[in-house]
């Protein structure tokens, strides 16, 4: 991941050089797959995601300014059309869900005799359907807050930035995301 | 001192906790208090169990294959914004809707803000009707809340689509926005109240994004007419260097789905 490469592909490519282009999208796919998955839970989707992407990325290409990265200028791009597809896609019901309302899981069944392991069932199906649900019970903003600051390591202000929110804001979706995500995987993972 | 609250131990985990002193404080209570520290070891490992969650991998070949992808589609994007525009269309409920909630949300902050009232104005029983499923037990605060809500969420949905439309508009040696500065001076007089009712509310986030979209209205309004590319150019990247449209949805989003919602009980949930 050379940044000098970057740099000289974006100003060949600014100047009109497709293959330049070509370069940066061979170098920065699988880094905008990984983040358009963990973003939408869904391949197609991140498919989709990372496809919009570069089409968006070629089209704004003159307005970059190489002020920051191209990988962060990519990876913004990346969750803004997340966003939008998330925002699209129908989610699970997780008003039941609320702090001060009950226990709800809406639609997940606890399997008793798993829940003593955890340690064994980590990359198990199983699991990874519960994550992939539990994460669906997101809102888009919860869920792009949790992405950016769990896996992503962004600090709440540069997440603000990019969402609009205040750090207050921020923190609130970020602590929502978990809580949420807590409780619908609390038969995997042991209440307490 | 009482028992650490789960936001503060999820922020804790992320270091967002606070301060250098905050942090310390919950650090020092999680030394002594093994009821913490089992609540503490639940979120740990809920987290662990999301991280385990694997990425499908892509290999080497990964962008050769979407640059196969996406090549044939490079020539249509580089096509004129005509061609293209129609993906961004004004529904007419809105355009209808923008003035109605206007009058409503005026008709109520009228009576908020008016010098000398103590007892704020009840807002009209229609808008009361809308906003809130009829229901006696809302307080006049949710229905002045719900008010707000709809009539912004819909400022917001048109402000949004005016804007993209715009920065998809022209690129001739000329670009003519004299039908967008008419949307942005009629979208700039509703966002100023909003802007207003949002403050008086104590709505700060909204407020602010308010704010910023109203800036960048103005910008449009007050605009020439005729702009050459290059004029044109520096309207659309102010606009876009700002991120307004994307901080607009997203509060959009944020604004519509509290309107679902029952009233939140915590406090810090107002963003
Ligand atoms: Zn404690």
């Amino acid at each position: 991941m050379d940044v000098h490469d970057d740099a000289q592909d974006v100003t060949q490519a600014q100047a009109g050089d497709e293959p330049a282009f070509r370069r940066l999208v061979e170098r920065h796919s699988r880094g905008v797959f990984q983040l358009a998955f963990r973003l939408t839970g869904s391949e197609p989707d991140a498919e989709d995601v990372v496809q919009e992407a570069f089409l968006k990325a070629y089209r704004e290409l003159r307005r970059f300014e190489a002020r920051s990265s191209f990988r962060t200028w990519i990876h913004r791009i990346t969750v803004n059309c997340a966003y939008d597809l998330l925002r699209q896609r129908p989610r699970h019901k997780a008003e039941s869900l609320n702090a001060d309302e009950g226990d709800g899981v809406g639609g997940i069944e606890p399997e008793a005799d798993e829940t003593s392991r955890p340690d064994r069932l980590a990359f198990g199906a199983e699991v990874q359907s519960r994550v992939r649900t539990a994460m669906d019970l997101l809102t888009p903003a919860e869920r792009t807050a949790f992405v950016l600051r769990h896996f992503e390591g962004r600090s709440l202000e540069e997440i603000g930035e990019a969402l609009g929110l205040r750090v207050g804001a921020t923190k609130h979706s970020i602590f929502r995301a978990v809580q949420k995500m807590r409780r619908a995987l609390a038969p995997i993972v042991g209440c307490s | 001192m009482n028992h650490l609250s789960e936001e503060q131990l999820v922020l804790y985990h992320y270091g967002d906790a606070g301060d250098r002193a905050e942090n310390a404080a919950i650090e020092e209570h999680l030394h002594g208090c093994e009821a913490c520290q089992v609540q503490f070891a639940a979120i740990r490992r809920t987290l662990d169990t999301v991280q385990s969650a694997p990425v499908p991998e892509r290999g080497d070949g990964y962008g050769t294959e979407i640059w196969m992808r996406i090549e044939p589609r490079l020539a249509a994007s580089r096509r004129p914004w005509w061609q293209t525009a129609s993906d961004f269309f004004v529904p007419r409920r809105l355009v209808l809707a923008g003035g109605v909630a206007v009058l409503i949300v005026a008709a109520f902050v009228a009576g908020r803000l008016s010098p000398g009232t103590t007892q704020p104005a009840r807002p009209p029983a229609v808008a009361a009707g809308k906003a809130n499923g009829g229901q006696p037990a809302a307080t006049q605060e949710q229905v002045r809340e719900r008010i707000l809500l709809v009539a912004v969420g819909d400022h917001l949905e048109r402000s949004q689509m005016a804007l993209v439309e715009l920065v998809n508009t022209g690129d001739g040696p000329k670009v003519d926005i004299s039908a967008e500065q008419i949307r942005a001076r009629d979208l700039v007089s509703a966002n100023r109240l909003y802007r207003a009712t949002a403050v008086s509310a104590g709505e700060n986030g909204m407020a602010s994004v308010l704010d910023d979209l109203e800036r960048v209205l103005l910008e449009v309004a007050n605009s020439p007419s005729t702009l050459t590319t290059a004029e044109f150019q520096k309207v659309r990247e102010r606009i876009e260097a700002q991120g307004i449209i994307f901080k607009v949805r997203v509060l959009g989003d944020n604004v519509r789905e509290r309107e679902v919602r029952p009233a939140p009980k915590v406090a810090s949930i107002r963003g």
